[in-house]
């Protein structure tokens, strides 16, 4: 039988390349689909029409586009939707993501669902991030509300998304952009072939134009192309990618978390209360997110709440992606988990550091099956900021616990995305307000990993893709 | 195709085979006489020990001499490649492409003339017209493509308009990561050909790749009056080649790539039809060149056909002997065609290209 096939899509239409990457199971090797590649040429030339793209959306109205969105929803997770020469239910699409992205069904499962919520309540979302401002000004570009002009303008006609492989989650974030009537440009990760071509096919069942959405499989040229002739783009990367953005206004970059918990002196004592709260951030959806926590900062307790949290973590183990407890996830590339593994050691030979999970593993942190390899949960007791390994960040549950006087916690945290400060001291939450290297905050018992999708998410995507300007008319 | 078809593409091959044998002995005779030979060479075949006007009578015997160590074209006096037939007339000296530090130079004389008048011979009239203007956008500087395209121009009756692009200059750029800088140098390059083409009457056009694709970006070619595009230089796969064809020359300009550089001269393609996809095949102007497609682990052995392996070029000419390079490319060996009787070499590509990112430049 022949292996569907993902075309790529020019503002909707299908175009089979010659250049075809064959996606296989991470696990046994099995061909699963094959993918058209695309040359960044086809990006360049079909950018010369993205302005159509927008054009095709502003003829909806915003809400009759959060009704089709909220349709596409339900089409996502229970219509079999055209895939290749066939369809797809949606059990096949979580087998087949869970098989090309190491991630257990059940994780792939909760994904949907989570994008699924994002669909279907757009207007909240919108309403929220735009602070209730009436959609009609953002077809038109301008309109009277409250007695005051407002202008709103687009900075792009679509938005490029250049996605990762690892992380099915972060597809949230592009599922608002056609309400805002910004059409879209997605360069899928090599792995995730799945998720952008369903949700196409979802979009396009729903009534979504399809001449607002292209779809450009590839390599890394690919998405450099999507980067350079895009005005608007998001992409996903390392801390390197993040510095080689900063400050270019075109591109939002959603590199490493380094998400964190931290203790005020107030509320250390009481740590046992909040195991839970800690292990559910580590461990949550394999550990891999960017909101996963990578770091908890105290200033005493430090080594027995690591030990606590080793000995939560620390047994557990690889199960197979099927299985409804399989509580991690697999590296497909096997030398991407042998890489941070040795990083791990490496930093372990510091003195003051301690890796409390040895003892109660059982066995070693590197599981290497024989086509991949899995990272087992590891808690590090770092004695002091300055430890190599206290603000790390690896794509396993990983986290170090950092002993750090509170005075100086915020300043030593560094950048973060998700800062759940847990305390009663009013000046410390004042100051943990006041952080501009924390970028989502949650004051009092918050996971890192709960988000609400009412809050903007590493910047409001509203003022990423309009800009609010003076209009006057006579 | 038919057994009758087959009969007679086997019989071409097995005369080219045989003119290649008597050119190579020719050549050989050449270089390895004392009257008419090249210092370096017969230096060379004193300290091996061997006679290779008596050991090389065909083809095969090539595997006599090891791989051509290209350094030597860096390090040798000038002076040691001159034929003793050449001895008191000025050469004009060649170099090779985007190397950076000192590069490699090939002496010569007539050889880019007589192979671009024999590549000239495969260009159709209609579409690269006689006494058409071309335009060359593209590496000139001190490399032999700069005047080999202007006789190409001169010998189909008319003239060329140059602008110039340092392929060195741009390895630097992108070796370290300053892409704003390479892109800008691109634009640069482009606008300039783009205020010719505004100004003045085209034809034809020589470039690279990414040059036409660039080009291509600030107006239409076949609009602008270009009826036919000769390209070279970098890397041309499948979807490229099609997407290059379809989408940048809009189906109505001839695109005739070719595959060569200063050592051999230039190769041409065979003339893609449907069942090709756009998979390009080179053959090399036998029998002063020859391509073979060798394993890289047994540089002796060729491998068969629609294999990879790795290309070995060499050159046998009256002005230039090179026995056995391995360039740095990989290719597919191809069977002999209907136009060329004798190995192609398919889907050219960097040597190692599956293993490493290759900076090819904007080329």
């Amino acid at each position: 039988m022949s292996l569907p096939h993902f075309p790529i899509l020019r503002w909707g239409e299908a175009y089979e390349s010659l250049d075809v990457d064959t996606v296989v199971h991470f696990a046994t090797g099995e061909e699963l689909c094959q993918v058209s590649q695309a040359n960044p040429g086809l990006i360049t030339r079909d950018m010369r029409q993205a302005h159509r793209a927008r054009a095709a959306l502003r003829a909806i109205p915003c809400d009759e586009l959060c009704r089709r969105l909220s349709r596409a929803a339900d089409l996502f997770t229970t219509a079999n939707l055209p895939m290749g020469s066939g369809t797809q239910s949606p059990d096949e699409f979580v087998r087949c993501q869970s098989a090309t992205t190491g991630l257990p069904e059940h994780m792939c499962r909760f994904n949907m669902s989570k994008l699924h919520h994002v669909l279907t309540n757009l207007d909240a979302i919108l309403n929220s991030l735009t602070r209730g401002l009436s959609r009609s000004i953002m077809t038109q570009g301008y309109g009277v509300e409250g007695e005051v002009m407002r202008s709103m303008q687009a900075n792009s006609p679509v938005l490029g998304m250049v996605l990762p492989s690892n992380s099915p989650g972060t597809h949230g974030l592009w599922l608002p952009v056609p309400a805002l009537q910004i059409g879209l440009v997605l360069k899928p990760g090599p792995l995730e072939p799945w998720t952008p071509f369903r949700m196409a096919q979802a979009f396009f069942e729903a009534g979504l134009p399809r001449e607002s959405i292209g779809l450009y499989p590839g390599g890394a040229e690919v998405g450099m192309a999507v980067v350079s002739h895009v005005q608007r783009t998001m992409i996903f990367g390392s801390k390197a990618t993040v510095e080689q953005y900063r400050g270019n206004p075109a591109v939002q970059v959603h590199g490493p978390g380094f998400s964190k918990i931290l203790f005020g002196d107030d509320c250390v004592d009481d740590w046992e209360h909040y195991l839970d709260l800690m292990v559910d951030s580590i461990l949550l959806n394999g550990g891999r997110g960017c909101i996963n926590c990578s770091g908890i900062w105290v200033s005493r307790h430090s080594r027995e709440i690591a030990d606590a949290l080793a000995q939560r973590l620390g047994p557990v183990a690889p199960l197979p992606p099927t299985d409804p407890k399989a509580p991690l996830a697999a590296f497909t590339i096997a030398a991407q988990a042998q890489g941070v593994n040795t990083m791990i050691e490496n930093g372990l030979r510091e003195n003051g550091v301690e890796d409390l999970t040895a003892k109660y593993r059982g066995g070693d942190r590197l599981v290497s099956e024989t086509r991949c390899a899995y990272l087992r949960p590891t808690i590090i007791h770092c004695d002091s900021p300055k430890r190599g390994l206290a603000n790390t960040e690896f794509m396993f549950p990983f986290a170090s616990v950092v002993e750090c006087p509170q005075s100086e916690m915020l300043s030593a945290i560094g950048d973060t995305l998700v800062g759940t400060v847990i305390s009663h001291d009013e000046t410390f939450r004042r100051a943990a307000v006041d952080a501009t290297n924390i970028d989502r905050l949650n004051l009092g018992a918050v996971p890192t990993t709960k988000l609400n999708w009412l809050q903007p998410h590493e910047g409001n995507i509203i003022s990423f893709l309009y800009r609010e300007r003076a209009l006057q008319v006579e | 195709m038919s057994s009758n078809a087959l009969s007679s593409t086997e019989s071409a091959a097995s005369a080219a085979r045989t003119a290649l044998d008597a050119h190579l002995r020719e050549i050989v005779r050449w270089h390895f006489s004392p009257e008419t030979g090249t210092p370096i060479w017969l230096d060379w075949a004193k300290k091996a020990g061997w006679s290779p006007i008596e050991k090389i009578k065909t083809i095969d015997d090539l595997v006599r001499f090891p791989n051509f160590a290209d350094e030597s074209l860096r390090n040798e006096p000038l002076e040691r490649w001159i034929p003793a037939a050449y001895k008191g007339r000025p050469f004009t000296i060649f170099e090779t492409g985007g190397t950076t530090g000192m590069p490699k130079q090939r002496i010569g004389w007539d050889d880019y003339k007589t192979d671009y008048e024999q590549f000239s011979e495969t260009l159709s009239d209609v579409e690269f017209p006689r006494n058409g203007y071309w335009l060359m956008m593209g590496p000139t500087g001190p490399r032999r493509l700069r005047l080999a395209i202007e006789h190409l121009a001169n010998h189909r009756g008319c003239s060329c308009f140059f602008v110039d692009l340092d392929p060195r200059w741009v390895k630097k750029l992108i070796s370290s990561k300053q892409f704003d800088q390479a892109k800008a140098y691109m634009e640069h390059v482009v606008d300039q050909a783009v205020t010719i083409l505004t100004h003045r009457r085209v034809d034809a056009l020589f470039t690279t790749p990414k040059l036409l694709e660039a080009l291509a970006e600030k107006t239409s070619i076949p609009e602008s009056g270009i009826k036919g595009v000769f390209c070279g230089g970098t890397t041309m796969e499948p979807q490229y080649t099609r997407f290059l064809v379809e989408e940048v020359l809009e189906r109505r300009t001839k695109f005739v790539p070719t595959y060569g550089n200063t050592l051999m001269g230039l190769a041409c393609h065979k003339p893609l039809t449907p069942e090709d996809r756009y998979s390009i095949t080179y053959y090399a102007p036998q029998p002063r060149a020859m391509l073979r497609v060798v394993d890289p682990d047994q540089p002796e052995r060729v491998v068969e056909y629609d294999q990879w392996g790795r290309v070995e070029l060499t050159t046998l000419t009256r002005e230039f002997f090179m026995p056995r390079f391995l360039e740095r490319d990989e290719a597919i060996r191809r069977r002999p065609c209907e136009q060329y009787a004798w190995d192609g070499v398919g889907e050219v590509r960097p040597y190692g290209a599956t293993k490493a990112v290759i900076v090819e430049g904007v080329y």
